[in-house]
């Protein structure tokens, strides 16, 4: 099955970069998910959760951003953010 | 005699102190320059995100920005001086400043009134004792650049290139900086930041290759206008670090000389001294033949 390419890129560093299944990310229209195959897009992100759910099965990793944006391009995920907290902990089970 | 002797132990004495600080100096520049050049590295996937996603809004859609176009209601430019906080950088700060002057009084020529944006101490001085006006200053951060700072400075200029004419507006905004270009080269540069000119990132598609057509959310005009603030921004970040990695290689070089001048000092006057000592020695002898000469002859 084909995957996503995500980096998750900050001001002053990369956050994380890896292959993932899904991206689900606060849009500026509402919540976007992301698999593999969408369409390019690219959004401004409001402040909210980004989510990550890597390829093969790990657990899904969750930041709260403050803002940013986000790129779709060919299954190559960026998402750029101005303020990340919460080191990639695991996303609160129930989404 | 002795007192000559006494003089040169003294000035031995002190250089080797200096000689000491530079050392310690020298050292310092070279372990944060490491750090700072990480952070040059750290800083580019972002930077590249940045750059990819503005020139693909520039080369997909054809929206007009403020920060795009020219400027023609003002007179007025700005223009960002980076240098250092402290000295001991050998030319570093120097040549900068001159390169900023020689901008400054080109623009002048041609019409326009400079209004002067600064970061670095040594610079905020030099103008300070000039008695020249500065719009915006920026100090204590100028080895170990944070993004905040970048970001305060990104909001002046940008505050300054959308207030309206009368308010102090400017058509243009420059920065002067150092480019790191290796440990032993450091280029004093002098690029326009607004308006914006994006090109780099996005290749020319072939004419077979269909280009990516972006959806934009929540609208083209209004993605851009999330991105250019963030883009001068980042570009302003590059331009500090690249400055605080230039100041570093600059002083390491600087402490370094100093550190081999100092050493041939102390050797210049170690010599000098063991030539006072020696002349001393060879007085005395001279004087005790002298008197023995004399008492045996009498």
């Amino acid at each position: 099955m084909a995957q996503l390419e995500v980096d998750v890129v900050a001001a002053d560093g990369k956050v994380w970069s890896g292959a993932a299944r899904l991206v689900s990310a606060p849009a500026a229209d509402g919540d976007i998910g992301i698999l593999a195959g969408h369409t390019p897009i690219l959004s401004v992100l409001r402040p909210g959760a980004v989510r990550v759910v890597p390829a093969g099965g790990g657990a899904p990793l969750s930041w709260h951003v403050d803002g940013g944006f986000l790129s779709v391009d060919s299954d190559q995920v960026t998402v750029v953010v101005d303020a990340v907290s919460g080191s990639g902990g695991t996303a609160p089970t129930g989404h | 005699m002795a007192g000559q002797q006494r003089v040169y132990k003294a000035r031995i004495k002190s250089t080797q102190s200096l000689k000491k600080m530079f050392r310690a100096q020298e050292l310092i520049a070279a372990s944060r320059i490491g750090r700072a050049r990480g952070r040059v590295t750290m800083a580019t996937p972002y930077s590249r995100a940045i750059t990819r996603a503005v020139s693909a809004v520039a080369t997909h859609s054809d929206v007009s920005h403020p920060f795009l176009v020219e400027r023609d209601d003002t007179k007025r430019v700005a223009v960002l001086l980076i240098a250092s906080d402290r000295g001991m950088a050998g030319a570093y700060s120097a040549s900068v400043i001159r390169e900023t002057e020689r901008l400054v009084q080109q623009l002048e020529e041609s019409g326009k009134e400079v209004s002067l944006f600064v970061s670095g101490r040594r610079a905020v001085a030099y103008y300070t004792f000039r008695q020249r006006e500065l719009a915006g200053r920026w100090t204590g951060s100028s080895d170990a650049p944070t993004p905040e700072v970048a970001d305060e400075i990104a909001d002046a200029l940008l505050a300054a290139f959308r207030a309206p004419a009368d308010e102090g507006g400017v058509g243009e905004v420059h920065v002067v900086f150092t480019q790191f270009v290796n440990m032993v080269t450091q280029r004093p540069r002098v690029i326009r930041m607004l308006p914006l000119e994006v090109v780099e990132g996005v290749e020319p598609a072939g004419e077979h290759d269909a280009l990516p057509l972006y959806e934009f959310e929540p609208s083209p005009e209004e993605v851009l206008d999330a991105l250019l603030p963030r883009y001068v921004r980042t570009r302003i970040y590059a331009n500090l670090l690249q400055a605080a990695a230039s100041e570093l290689a600059a002083r390491q070089r600087a402490m370094h000389t100093a550190t081999e001048n100092a050493e041939d000092l102390i050797r210049t006057y170690t010599r000098l001294a063991n030539q006072a000592r020696q002349g001393e020695i060879t007085q005395e002898i001279s004087e005790i033949v002298s008197g023995a000469d004399a008492l045996a002859s009498s």
